[in-house]
């Protein structure tokens, strides 16, 4: 009973709870992809990406939900589209194109934040804190989840083929580009959903790591999506409840927690685990 | 289904000012079957990238009689894909219904009948819902041909498709190309094995940058074309100067 007790005296907690949960369904899916793609690490590049838009934002309109969200979406947005232009006009790749603008992004956010009001603590932001997360947080984080769901539910066959074959599509007259940028795009929403629970930079961490732990459940797309889901609903329950007993930053709770469910599945999930690979089963007659 | 005839005016593709296709005139024929010779760096890929209008002409152009560059079915030298991709061979197979079905219907009846054929007439019966990792590169390259069936394209160009493929694959697929050929599809194929060509293709373009010959294959393909194609220097001179031909005059002369 200790480890629901908490919950059900704080509204802040049951609200984080409740957000990390829609955003645990939303976030993941979209990692699956990112890992097909070899786009593991843009995730971390947005998050990166994020902070000097929410630093502005919170500079200029004081500390609200709409202000970080539309500073940090716009901030967001603009570094994934220049990168993006750049590396099709451009001798750079995309990843490189992308790594350079997050890493001036970063700066300059760490510059905003720590040029402007006090109010604003660059911890907090980096590493997120569960009592910021208000109805209108958890409003954004709910609708968030809604979207993304949508989205990939109608968009699925596109971006499946995309990044399978992106020549193929594009040879098709398919718009590839668009696809891509939309899902890029929900990418940065879910980032920006996420921080205020989470922190831009362990908000990537509830993305990512349930996706890889995700191959090593099964070998298929759709199952992957599926299971990477499960793993983060598991992995944002143990997280909080984790934060809330010994008394760690909801964020790296919930990544660590995410983390160790990574490194179980790794060494002994049922498909192409360490463990599935070392069991010499006897090879078939045919 | 009879395709327009496509037809090449004064097609030049460069690279850095390079040439890869130089003045490149002709046509082929709708429902010709038509193998592309050349050595390495003739600008036979290029030729089929220009065809469907993944490069830009540096100079000619190229009448497709309206069809579109996306209703050729296109198959890339060695595909670089990613072969550990977690989907079943049906789901890859089915990407070439895209031009029928869209981004978002679902399948029809006879369309998943139509997957199933085309899996069974590349001989991949039995192989739907096998993850695409397990399958050999002749097995994945009897894929691609399944989704290019599908695709149903009236023109259908396929770049160097019997590379690191075995005899009997190759059979297999030669067997599928005389289908094509037979329903009056135009078919454009990159290939290096000559005696392949000889027995299965009745056109040959011999190209070493500038077209060394085209016509019916035994008349294209003479030991003496075939030396000419050699000679062709494959580095780049970088002391090279602006081409001075002159299209109007050697049609005129022509």
């Amino acid at each position: 009973m200790d480890l629901i007790e908490p919950f059900l005296d704080f509204s802040f907690l049951r609200r984080a709870l409740a957000g990390s949960i829609a955003l645990a369904l939303s976030a993941p899916p979209l990692g699956v992809f990112l890992v097909q793609r070899r786009l593991s690490l843009i995730g971390d590049a947005l998050g990166h990406a994020i902070l000097p838009g929410v630093g502005l934002g919170v500079a200029l309109f004081g500390l609200s939900v709409v202000a970080m969200t539309a500073g940090g979406l716009i901030a967001g947005l603009a570094v994934m589209l220049a990168a993006g232009l750049l590396a099709r006009g451009g001798p750079l790749r995309e990843d490189a194109s992308l790594a350079g603008f997050y890493l001036v992004a970063l700066a300059l956010g760490v510059a905003i934040v720590s040029w402007g009001p006090a109010q604003l603590d660059l911890l907090d932001l980096l590493f997120g804190s569960v009592l910021s997360v208000d109805d209108a947080a958890l409003l954004l984080m709910a609708g968030t989840a809604t979207l993304t769901l949508l989205s990939l539910a109608a968009m699925w066959r596109p971006l499946l083929i995309e990044t399978f074959d992106a020549g193929f599509l594009r040879a098709q007259g398919g718009q590839g580009a668009l696809w891509h940028l939309w899902f890029l795009a929900l990418v940065v929403l879910n980032l920006v959903a996420a921080f205020q629970a989470l922190g831009t930079l362990m908000a990537v961490g509830l993305m990512m790591l349930p996706a890889l732990a995700a191959r090593f459940l099964s070998p298929h797309l759709a199952g992957q999506v599926i299971a990477s889901v499960g793993i983060a609903v598991l992995t944002v329950l143990g997280g909080l409840i984790l934060s809330v007993q010994a008394d760690v930053a909801a964020g790296p709770a919930i990544v660590l927690a995410a983390g160790a469910l990574w490194l179980a599945l790794l060494l002994a999930g049922p498909e192409a685990s360490l463990l599935a690979r070392s069991l010499r089963r006897p090879h078939l007659a045919r | 289904m009879t395709p327009p005839p496509l037809v090449l005016d004064n097609v030049t593709v460069a690279y850095a000012r390079h040439p890869a296709v130089h003045h490149l005139s002709g046509r082929f024929a709708p429902g010709s079957m038509t193998a592309v010779v050349g050595p390495n760096g003739a600008g036979k890929t290029s030729l089929l990238r220009a065809l469907v209008g993944e490069v830009r002409l540096d100079q000619g152009r190229i009448d497709r009689g309206g069809l579109p560059a996306h209703a050729m079915g296109y198959l890339p030298q060695a595909a670089a894909l990613d072969r550990s991709f977690p989907l079943a061979c049906a789901e890859v197979a089915a990407m070439g219904l895209w031009a029928a079905a869209g981004p978002f219907r679902a399948l029809s009846r006879p369309e998943r009948a139509r997957l199933d054929d085309a899996l069974a007439a590349v001989g991949l019966r039995g192989f739907a819902s096998r993850p695409l990792a397990t399958l050999s590169a002749g097995q994945f390259q009897r894929l691609l041909f399944a989704r290019l069936l599908l695709q149903d394209a009236p023109v259908l160009l396929l770049d160097e498709p019997f590379t690191a493929v075995d005899s009997r694959t190759t059979a297999d697929l030669i067997r599928v190309l005389r289908r094509w050929h037979g329903e009056g599809r135009t078919i454009i194929a990159v290939l290096h094995d000559l005696d392949l060509v000889r027995a299965e293709f009745p056109e040959a373009l011999l190209l070493a940058r500038e077209p060394i010959a085209w016509g019916r294959t035994a008349e294209a393909l003479t030991p003496e074309n075939l030396f000419r194609a050699r000679l062709m220097a494959e580095a780049w001179d970088e002391a090279a100067e602006p081409c001075r031909y002159d299209h109007a005059a050697a049609r005129r002369a022509a």
